[in-house]
């Protein structure tokens, strides 16, 4: 998708805002300002070109083709099991964790393909963070090592790691909540606090792209709350692409959305668009079928 | 205007006394059915008495709830007396065995037992005479050999086991599983001819232990593996998503988190071999005079002194040395796993 085709979209999906009825979502993804995608210095993002995914014999996803451009937020939304979370983790060869896992297809950061023959696997994970499901602090480190433990895990050098800690816990939006009690272990936050936590030592050693494998299903609303606005945040300075359930989530923090679904056999990704269009008029009868909540 | 009437604090799924009076006279009264039956059946003796009395006691705790309520419960309480049968009889050696030890042990303890070696006394000297430091010493030395052995590779081991994951994970698993049924004879055996006759020609506490190693290593790595396997797996995915190598993940990330599960290995793998005696006859001797070497001479122990002032003695003084052998053995051990225990959850928690 380029970015005249960006812009052509979006007007055409405000004339025909004017004329629909606008869902309630719709309304709520219009309100926001949009990203434009190809206005910062971020590189050219991630694509992936025919993707598909299997685990032993059973083929879970099937022919993704998805842009991800620099500097936007695209959210992944679809009913459980249509392959949105292994189609995340191909993006940064989390996929490959699991011993009976198999692909095909390309996925490309600037250009490159991360599964091309020689590429150091660890320099890939490095560029593209990941926030998972559950909170996952470090449970034998403190609050400041948790942030600084990919510095020391990816053995990078970083000369002032006081502001680096510090500007880590500031964008992930939880400096002011932990300033005082960094030495304690991070197992003594919250849910939402350990969450943040591990949003903030992603951030720590620098991607240009963050992973987040519904990063809010295990929190309250206001945790919840407090990481949807992290995310809006991050979103200035990276490229971020979120698994979520909650389509108000998607609604509210994305600026494209991506349906998955599975009929049974692999999982297939039946439409994308901005997340406005997505919510008022998709193209695909399924599409609105599952955003109006007629299934799933 | 009614003012609000607050009520007192209750328990109401408490037990109350009536039916704590009521179960205690059930008791009484197989107490006194008991002693019956020893006096009018073939049954007699303590043991008799207890084994009769469980069984009254548990039929009268039967029919009260079988009455009271119905046959659920009634089944329910006969699983709670056999799981309190369960206790006693675990509790009973153990009791008996720290109590006996204690009582005769006493005797056999004197402060200047651990600055003496008996180098120049024999195991009938009175208590004054004489000491155990040769052995407290050797014990340590060989221990922690083989701890200083066993423990990288039974935890290497485990690693294989849970993180790589390799073709050979099945097999390893079973041969570490069939190691730890050696008999502590055969891994004395196994050193003797092929390191001590061939190689040194000497006993030695190093001898002592790698011997001690073929016993430990199994422990430790079985039990390192299952305290691995209990780190969850998000923690793995978390060290690699953040551009961490496997080795990196596993040494900064998965073994730290596994630490006080590591010292529990650590303390499970010294309890299996420290009182063990028939390997170190084999190859480390038994030493009665102060050795601080471990690569040569016969090297003496804590449970080799046990044996000899029980066996070579035959005085009241041999005897009162060995029992206190065993508590200077004990309070050892007490000691070790307390510091372990102290060291390992210092930090984490």
């Amino acid at each position: 998708m380029t970015p005249s085709e960006n812009s052509n979209n979006e007007s055409n999906m405000e004339k025909k805002m004017q004329t629909t009825t606008p869902s309630s979502l719709a309304s709520v993804a219009g309100n926001r300002e949009q990203r434009v995608p190809g206005t910062n210095l971020l590189g050219t993002g991630l694509e992936t070109r025919g993707v598909h995914a299997w685990f032993g014999t059973k083929h879970v996803l099937s022919d993704v083709s998805l842009d991800f451009a620099a500097g936007t937020v695209t959210a992944l939304i679809g009913p459980s099991g249509c392959g949105k979370s292994t189609f995340l983790r191909t993006l940064n060869r989390m996929h490959e964790f699991i011993p009976t896992a198999a692909l095909a297809g390309e996925v490309l950061l600037d250009g490159q393909d991360i599964y091309a023959a020689g590429t150091d696997v660890t320099k890939i994970r490095l560029r593209v963070g990941m926030v998972f499901q559950k909170p996952n602090p470090f449970p034998s480190m403190t609050i400041g090592e948790n942030v600084l433990s990919g510095l020391k895990l990816a053995q990078l050098k970083k000369s002032n790691t006081d502001d680096l800690l510090e500007s880590c816990l500031v964008r992930a939006g939880l400096w002011s909540e932990v300033k005082d009690r960094l030495g304690e272990h991070g197992g003594a936050l919250s849910g939402g606090q350990q969450q943040r936590l591990c949003i903030a030592r992603s951030l720590a050693v620098e991607p240009q792209v963050l992973l987040m494998d519904e990063p809010c299903s295990a929190l309250d609303p206001g945790s919840t709350f407090r990481i949807e606005e992290t995310i809006s945040e991050l979103a200035k300075s990276m490229t971020i692409v979120i698994v979520t359930h909650n389509m108000q989530q998607a609604a509210r923090v994305s600026d494209y959305t991506a349906f998955f679904l599975s009929d049974g056999g692999p999982g297939i990704m039946v439409e994308t668009a901005p997340t406005s269009k997505i919510f008022s008029s998709p193209m695909d009868k399924r599409t609105e079928d599952y955003v109006t909540g007629r299934f799933g | 205007m009614t003012t609000q009437v607050i009520p007192k604090p209750s328990k109401p799924w408490e037990v109350t006394v009536k039916q704590r009076a009521a179960t205690g006279s059930l008791i009484a009264l197989a107490v006194v059915l008991a002693g019956v039956s020893v006096k009018f059946s073939g049954l007699n003796g303590k043991l008799g008495f207890a084994v009769s009395f469980f069984f009254i006691a548990t039929g009268l705790i039967f029919i009260q709830q079988l009455r009271l309520r119905d046959l659920q419960a009634a089944k329910d309480a006969l699983l709670s007396s056999f799981a309190m049968l369960g206790i006693v009889l675990t509790l009973i050696p153990i009791v008996s065995i720290v109590s006996t030890v204690v009582i005769k042990g006493y005797k056999g303890i004197h402060p200047s037992l651990l600055f003496k070696d008996m180098a120049l006394n024999s195991v009938n000297d009175p208590i004054t005479e004489g000491g155990l430091l040769h052995a407290l010493v050797g014990t340590s030395i060989m221990v922690f050999g083989a701890l200083i052995i066993s423990f990288p590779i039974g935890v290497l081991t485990a690693l294989y086991l849970t993180e790589i994951r390799g073709k050979l994970a099945r097999p390893i698993k079973f041969l570490v599983q069939a190691m730890s049924g050696v008999p502590s004879i055969v891994a004395g055996l196994f050193i003797l001819s092929s390191l001590v006759y061939p190689v040194t020609k000497e006993l030695s506490g190093l001898m002592g232990s790698f011997a001690l190693s073929i016993l430990m290593i199994p422990t430790i790595a079985r039990t390192a593996e299952e305290m691995l396997r209990l780190i969850p797996s998000d923690l793995r995915e978390a060290g690699v998503a953040l551009g961490a190598t496997q080795w990196r993940t596993v040494s900064g990330v998965v073994l730290p988190a596994a630490k006080s599960g590591l010292v529990t290995a650590i303390i499970l793998g010294v309890a299996r071999i420290i009182g063990e005696t028939a390997p170190l006859l084999l190859v480390s001797g038994g030493g009665d005079a102060l050795n601080m070497n471990p690569t040569s001479g016969a090297m003496g122990s804590l449970p080799y002194y046990i044996w000899k002032s029980f066996l070579t003695g035959g005085t009241e003084e041999a005897f009162a040395r060995a029992w206190g052998g065993m508590l200077v053995l004990l309070a050892f051990i007490f000691i070790l796993f307390g510091l372990a225990r102290f060291l390992s959850g210092r930090k984490v928690g």
